[in-house]
């Protein structure tokens, strides 16, 4: 084999490849277990966050596509994942397959309306499409509980062994482990010829069409693929809490998981889990001191981040990712 | 020859105004066909035409002998036809190798594979290899392709419409812009292409257009004013009244 064609695999190669913090990050997140025993609840909360970021990471971050209505993919995975635990089927990886399929399905079917249009275009449908169901869900009271919620929810051990309990020890290991599972396939995805794809499209969907990329058809699987991801983190939300209320559909979800995105920015993976921690870190941290206004910080922080600090907190992440291999190149040469 | 690339009484309307009336211009196998025109003769309308970009009001496009006038532009690539853009069209974000590699695992209809890796297809590898050779493009294959000069960058848009391995190139002003230093490079490479591809140079500048063309289609308010060999297009006085003018070629 030629040396060039050596340098095109190694190259190839390099951007799949893990990077050392990568590998901290989730030892991190697992050793958390141990570290912070009190907080597991919140730590959990910020798994399912994460993976609902990570789903929106999925369109917009690689795909460009922008939503402000994710949620009712979230929201589809939770009820999806309510009900079927609430008529019996309480096994919590059956449930969440089951709420994968229901909200990918749904997503597929959404699909045709957000590939062609323009960003406005699919701002309005996104978040008209949300506030149907929000406003479904409302209304088919008999099979939602409507305003009260879905109860009854009876979710069994996972795997048969390990039951949820107060202090969400089983909760966070759970969400943790599908949030892993989930990003190692994203990962795998984003690193393939189909996340090539979609990188061209994002950054030129002339070139990407002159190129021979199909791009409806490649937006509409990921779309698709993405709301499946939604539905998971909506069943992570249904079953570690075992109720689900209209919330999971509410506008303010998907503009959540919008600003956590944009914190902790799009279109490398960890935005979403970066963006994830350092919200709700902000959110229990200043609701603690200020209940009722906490609202009011957390909207003067965004400004004051999207204005001045988001550069600074991407740039150093990018700078602590583009270091660490650098460093291990030098050892071995 | 055979003709590659067809079109039959092709018009385009924008409103009332019509861009192309009624072209039929034939594209012959391994030709360097130049098309020209004054600004706003409907030359790029024409290419958006061919490729899909646009679709037409009335007539047919026929590649290989195949009306391909209902088809997407992705498959029309797929069918032998790529093309550059006038202004500069690429991936930003990639480099020049991820750009090349992305259209090669898309020729081999590698694209929805959502598992697969790039680097253990040997088809793409060989592929980007050969084509990063090809263009000289091996010292830049790893900087990001926003960061290159103008040249460069056109360089890169040519071997990526290259990577598909057409049948039918089209090159929609492909020295606009570029510095006279990369320039020669620029054209020395559109001069090697492969004499089995068939090239439509849509150029302004007239020394290219009678270095490069075997072949000139003069443009003119969307119509074919004109359609023959470079010496007799250049001596023809309707097409020096309309475009050429007092300083055509000598």
């Amino acid at each position: 084999m030629s040396t060039l064609e050596d340098r095109v695999r190694a190259s190839l190669l390099a951007s799949r490849r893990w990077h050392g913090a990568e590998i901290a990050f989730w030892l991190l997140a697992l050793a958390v277990f141990w570290l912070f025993p009190r907080n597991l609840l919140l730590l959990n909360e910020i798994a399912i966050l994460a993976l609902f970021a990570l789903s929106l990471d999925l369109i917009l971050g690689f795909a460009g596509i922008v939503s402000l209505g994710h949620a009712a993919f979230l929201g589809l995975g939770a009820y999806a994942a309510g009900l079927l635990a609430k008529h019996g089927i309480g096994d919590p990886l059956v449930g969440l397959a089951f709420a994968m399929i229901v909200s990918g399905l749904a997503g597929l079917l959404a699909s045709p309306l957000i590939v062609k249009g323009n960003d406005l275009t699919r701002l309005m449908v996104t978040l008209g499409v949300a506030l149907i169901l929000h406003e479904i869900a409302n209304s088919w009271g008999s099979l939602t509980g409507g305003a009260d919620g879905l109860q009854g929810i009876a979710i069994n051990p996972v795997l048969g062994l390990f039951s949820f309990d107060l202090f969400g020890k089983t909760a966070y290991l759970y969400s943790l482990s599908v949030l892993f599972v989930l990003f190692l396939v994203a990962r795998r995805m984003m690193n393939s010829p189909f996340g090539l794809s979609l990188r061209a499209i994002r950054d030129n969907s002339l070139r990407a069409a002159a190129s021979g990329v199909p791009p409806s058809q490649r937006l509409a699987l990921i779309y698709t693929i993405a709301a499946s991801y939604a539905g998971a983190a909506g069943a992570l939300i249904a079953q570690t809490s075992q109720f689900v209320s209209l919330d999971v559909l509410d506008f303010h979800r998907s503009a959540d998981v919008m600003l956590v995105l944009i914190i902790g920015g799009p279109g490398y993976l960890y935005g979403g889990m970066i963006g994830a921690i350092v919200f709700k870190f902000l959110q229990d941290t200043i609701s603690a001191f200020t209940p009722q206004y906490w609202m009011f910080w957390i909207g003067l922080f965004l400004v004051l981040f999207v204005l001045r600090g988001r550069t600074l907190i991407h740039g150093g992440v990018k700078l602590i990712m583009s270091r660490l291999p650098a460093r291990v190149r030098g050892k071995r040469s | 020859m055979s003709a590659v690339l067809q079109t039959n009484a092709l018009v385009k309307t924008f409103g009332g105004i019509m861009a192309t009336d009624r072209i039929d211009f034939t594209l012959e196998k391994g030709a360097r066909h130049a098309l020209i025109g004054p600004n706003g003769a409907g030359k790029t309308t024409f290419v958006n035409l061919l490729t899909g970009v646009l679709q037409p009001t009335s007539g047919t496009v026929v590649l290989n002998g195949e009306d391909i006038t209902q088809l997407s532009r992705e498959s029309r690539v797929k069918r032998g036809m790529a093309r550059t853009f006038q202004i500069n069209q690429l991936f930003s974000t990639m480099t020049p190798l991820a750009m090349i590699a992305l259209v090669a695992s898309e020729r081999l209809g590698y694209g929805v594979r959502a598992f697969s890796r790039l680097d253990h297809d040997r088809r793409v590898i060989e592929e980007t290899a050969a084509i990063l050779a090809q263009f000289r493009l091996e010292d830049i294959m790893d900087n990001s392709i926003a960061s290159l000069p103008y040249g460069k960058q056109r360089q890169v848009e040519i071997a990526a419409a290259f990577a598909a391995q057409p049948s039918v190139l089209l090159l929609d002003e492909p020295a606009a812009g570029v510095p006279e230093a990369e320039r020669r490079e620029l054209l020395n490479i559109v001069g090697s292409l492969p004499s089995d591809v068939s090239v439509l140079l849509i150029e302004h500048d007239m020394d290219i257009i009678f270095r490069f063309a075997t072949r000139i289609t003069v443009l003119v308010n969307g119509r074919v004013l004109a359609d023959g060999d470079p010496t007799i297009i250049a001596r023809d006085p309707a097409v020096r009244a309309a475009y050429l003018g007092e300083a055509s070629h000598a």
